[in-house]
């Protein structure tokens, strides 16, 4: 178990669930008609049923649901047929009905899985408790006014799925891996568009620490969590403290705490006995939600192909790495990128293009696949000429720099600027010839046994021919000139 | 025309479109009747000039035969109704002030159909109350008087609608029934209301007391009359997930069918302590008036009922106390200011809500809480699905159901109101119909040794209002109810 931590007395086993807040990608609102849109200016996108007015009725907006079984369907997960809408009853001023309708007792989406990959390319399974569908509260702002705070209802309503793991992460690393495998696979689906900085996707951390094998301890949530790197530190810090205090003879206490972004701790938000009673009960003005079996085939027969199942054929069919098969099928615009480069080349070498070359010169410029000058016919045409002996692997780098530059075509690059391999015999004797009555000397040398000057003639002759020559016509044609001379 | 208020609204419906009458000239009669009755306080908001212009409308129609079902008819709208530009608060001190950018559903379909709005009527604050005496605006007054003219309750919470239906202030009137709310007022006050059933009408801008229980439904004079309006307001609404796509019966046609051969179930756990003795009597009077009309009278049990109103009194608090949060003073209505959020909270809903109200948000905060909620609420709802049940067996054999419509008539203003649990018994026969979500009308059957009215309630099927209006048709016309109220607009007849 390498994921032990070690601390004064002894080993300790790091326990880990998430709840994952994914804003769905819809138009309009979980209950109400108004836009879901981001960025638009306070209050724009707010009806009356977001503004909690008088009489006002919540009516579900079928297509939240649906991405929610697309979702449910995508984490191998039970979908229920029939759920409730719960209330969530407390009153803050960005809440405006005084309630949040959520799924309680019956969520839509009952137990499914999730499998993490690891940097060793070993991989996990982590279990999936729930996911339910709730709305999302508005926003207060308080540094706007000095004594008033003022209040953003745009977000209010807005469809959330809340995705709850079980408690089966034992590392920070692997709770990373666990988002950014859900957030691949939620962009795959088009269920939530997984922007953590736009708050799209924010995670809730539970953290307990055991000894290996051992009852599971207390545990602490740290909420809101809005990226990769905050909630790795997040974990650290607690796991760090938890064994810290627990190692002093003291005992964790059960209750919620905020993660300080500036300084990587985390603090006390409220304890268990200041915890909210929040009324639960099922919302009169909903009846429970029915889907049928037959809905629920449909989507599910829509369902793109997924990155796990693209993984398998990368490396099953295509005979990839591991690595390899879960760097490209980690987004869904990758995989596709990948799919219509490689379509008709050399699968494995376009892969090496792609995860060193253009990876590479993309992470350098700051771009994304999104706006990548080279488009993915384009890098299959360039492997394609690596593959039919066109250039060279070498000259096939450069060509590729200025590919990624112009955003020209390979071929059109190679006939530019003449960089065509010599594969014609004769043209390659010549070089060697020429290259071997100026080193007359040295191939004396080489037939009185120095055999490490061959690599110097290969040198000289594709240095005579600017790297365009055949290498191994040029190690055919030298080897035989020397040798049976 | 001289007796513009004596005519009901089919009679007044046939004189329109002869142009014996006008709309405007109708209208101007019933606004002079609400001012002249203004001493029963059943308007909070007279909307005069709204009022002529629809009028002035409909006499357009009315010219180019586009005449709706209800065109030229004045009508008041209970304040519980959100109605476009005209303030509307529940009769709530938290709500003083609003005026709502849109129209409720059930109001928007009665301007569609031609009726012409008079103004707002008085209401229990949030509808919670049997006697209109928990109104910010203080009590709306019943226009009926016994011998010692002490001034008597309207009932509740509808009272303002059932007090203007009957002193002739309002031709047609709309009200909210959540445990009785139309059919206690109505027998209160000897007219007809309607309770349908659960999702026949739109709740869409109705201000939200109990929301798996309340249902609109009409005031008025006749039951041909209710049918009338009723067929108007009823639509199946989009925007309320719990309203119904089940066709509306034939109700107008229903009223005159009668009940030859139709089996009426006389639940006998209908009775309790201090009933009384004249409510009896005039149940059974009923039963041999629906007898000789040829129908056959069943005794049948409701088992369950004695749990009806312990279990409403812990659903219908649970979902205002949920419902009303909203009124937080951030948006709209009151405001209390304080130094901190939770502080504005608390003076605004304490200055806000009447004493009523925070009796029930605060027992519906108790019942829905953490420790309580399954000996309360979750034992509340299966009670409700037993009485539920009680309906469903009673109605594999009878066809309508014959009750009284409440245990007393009217009592005077202020002898109740300490006491909310004996307040809360005024609902014993009515609430079972709520829980069920089955339809229920009152129809007055005759008058107390008092002179006061008394009513008889039917109770159906779900969506068979049509087997209510044959019923109550045949009651209504056995009982030949002319007795009008001492303080009625234009004197009594």
């Amino acid at each position: 178990m390498s994921d032990l931590v070690t601390g004064r007395t002894g080993d300790w086993e790091v326990v880990i669930g998430l709840e994952v807040h994914a804003q769905v990608s819809s138009n309009a609102k979980l209950f109400s008609g108004a836009s879901a849109s981001f960025g638009s200016a306070p209050n724009e996108n707010v009806s009356l049923v977001d503004a909690a007015m008088p009489g006002m009725l919540p009516v579900i907006n079928r297509e939240c649901v649906y991405q929610a079984i697309r979702t449910g369907l995508g984490l191998k997960a039970q979908i229920n047929l029939t759920s409730v809408f719960d209330r969530k009853n407390y009153f803050y001023a960005d809440l405006p009905q005084g309630y949040q309708i959520s799924q309680f007792k019956d969520p839509i989406v009952g137990e499914g899985s999730l499998r993490i990959v690891m940097a060793d390319g070993s991989t996990r399974d982590i279990g999936i408790e729930r996911l339910h569908l709730e709305q999302d509260a508005g926003k207060s702002m308080h540094d706007q006014h000095p004594t008033k705070s003022y209040i953003d209802l745009n977000r209010t309503g807005v469809a959330l799925m809340e995705i709850v793991s079980r408690p089966d992460m034992r590392s920070a690393a692997e709770a990373a891996a666990y988002v950014r495998k859900l957030r691949s696979i939620l962009r795959y689906l088009g269920t939530c568009d997984g922007n953590m900085e736009e708050g799209s996707l924010r995670a809730d951390v539970n953290v307990s620490v055991r000894r290996p094998g051992g009852p599971l301890g207390t545990r602490t949530e740290t909420k809101n969590l809005n990226s990769l790197r905050f909630i790795q530190a997040a974990i650290d810090y607690e796991v760090a403290r938890q064994i810290e205090i627990i190692e002093d003879g003291g005992a964790i206490d059960q209750e919620t705490r905020l993660f300080d972004t500036a300084t990587g701790t985390t603090r006390t938000m409220r304890s268990k006995e200041d915890a909210h009673d929040y009324r639960y009960f099922p919302d009169p003005d909903l009846l429970p939600m029915i889907v049928t079996q037959d809905e629920v085939d449909a989507l599910a027969s829509a369902l793109p192909e997924l990155p796990d199942d693209i993984r398998d054929r990368l490396m099953g069919e295509y005979g990839l790495s591991a690595y390899d098969a879960s760097v490209i099928t980690e987004e869904r615009d990758t995989a596709r990128y990948y799919e219509a480069a490689s379509d008709g080349r050399d699968r494995k070498l376009v892969a090496n293009w792609m995860t060193v070359e253009l990876f590479g010169a993309l992470n350098k410029s700051g771009k994304s696949l999104e706006n990548c000058p080279i488009s993915p016919e384009k890098l299959g045409e360039l492997v394609g000429l690596i593959s039919d002996g066109t250039i060279s692997g070498r000259i096939a780098k450069d060509v590729f720099a200025d590919m990624f530059e112009t955003g020209k075509g390979a071929a059109a690059i190679v006939d530019e600027k003449g960089l065509k391999q010599v594969s014609d015999s004769g043209a390659i004797e010549a070089l060697i010839d020429q290259v071997l009555a100026a080193n007359q000397d040295k191939v004396d040398d080489y037939r009185g046994g120095k055999d490490k000057l061959f690599g110097f003639f290969v040198g000289q002759v594709m240095k005579e021919s600017g790297g365009q020559a055949n290498p191994g016509m040029v190690n055919q044609i030298l080897r035989s000139k020397l040798d049976g001379a | 025309m001289s007796d513009l208020l004596g005519l009901n609204a089919v009679a007044a419906r046939e004189a329109l479109d002869k142009k014996a009458i006008s709309a405007v000239e109708l209208t101007t009669a019933y606004l002079g009747a609400a001012e002249a009755t203004a001493g029963l306080n059943n308007y909070v908001a007279l909307t005069a000039d709204h009022a002529l212009a629809m009028a002035a409308e409909s006499d357009k129609r009315i010219a180019t035969g586009a005449a709706g079902l209800l065109e030229g008819l004045p009508i008041g709208v209970k304040d519980l109704f959100c109605t476009k530009g005209i303030s509307s608060t529940a009769c709530s001190n938290i709500l003083k002030g609003f005026v709502p950018p849109y129209e409720s559903t059930v109001t928007a379909n009665l301007w569609a159909a031609g009726g012409v709005m008079l103004g707002k009527l008085n209401c229990d604050e949030f509808a919670m109350g049997s006697g209109n005496e928990t109104s910010a605006y203080g009590p709306a007054i019943n226009p009926w008087q016994g011998k010692d003219k002490v001034d008597l309750v309207p009932g509740g919470s509808s009272g303002g609608s059932a007090s203007a239906v009957a002193a002739r202030s309002a031709l047609l009137a709309t009200g909210t029934d959540t445990g009785g709310s139309i059919r206690q007022p109505a027998a209160f006050c000897g007219v007809v209301g309607l309770k349908p059933t659960y999702g026949r009408c739109s709740r869409w801008g109705i201000v939200a007391f109990a929301s798996s229980l309340d249902q609109a439904g009409p005031f008025t004079r006749t039951v041909a009359d209710n049918a009338l309006m009723m067929t108007a307001m009823a639509s199946h609404d989009a925007k309320d997930s719990t309203s119904t796509q089940t066709p509306l019966q034939d109700l107008i046609g229903a009223v005159g069918d009668g009940v030859k051969g139709m089996k009426i179930g006389v639940p006998k756990e209908y009775v309790m302590d201090g009933m009384d003795s004249e409510v009896v009597t005039l149940w059974e009077q009923g039963q041999a008036w629906l007898r000789d009309a040829g129908a056959e009278l069943i005794d049948v049990s409701l088992p369950h009922t004695k749990y009806a109103l312990p279990a409403y009194y812990i659903i219908a608090p649970a979902e205002a106390s949920s419902n009303l949060a909203r009124y937080d003073g951030v948006r709209y209505g009151m405001r209390v200011d304080a130094e901190t959020l939770d502080g504005m909270y608390e003076a605004t809903r304490a200055a806000g809500f009447g004493e009523e109200v925070q009796r029930r948000i605060m027992i519906g905060t108790y019942v829905l809480s953490a420790g309580y909620y399954d000996a309360y609420y979750l034992k509340a709802q299966k009670v409700r699905r037993l009485i539920k049940g009680d309906f469903d067996a009673a109605f594999q054999t009878v066809d309508a159901l014959l009750t009284p419509a409440t245990p007393s008539a009217a009592f005077p203003v202020g002898r109740k109101i300490d006491d909310p649990v004996t307040n809360f018994l005024n609902d014993v026969f009515t609430v079972p119909a709520n829980l069920a979500g089955l339809p229920g009308i009152a129809v007055p059957g005759g008058v107390t040794s008092d002179g006061l009215p008394l009513g008889l309630q039917v109770l159906g099927r779900p969506f068979d209002e049509a087997s209510l209006y044959r019923v109550a048709g045949v009651l209504e016309q056995a009982a030949g109810f002319t007795m009008t109220p001492a303080r009625m607009a234009g004197g009594a007849a």
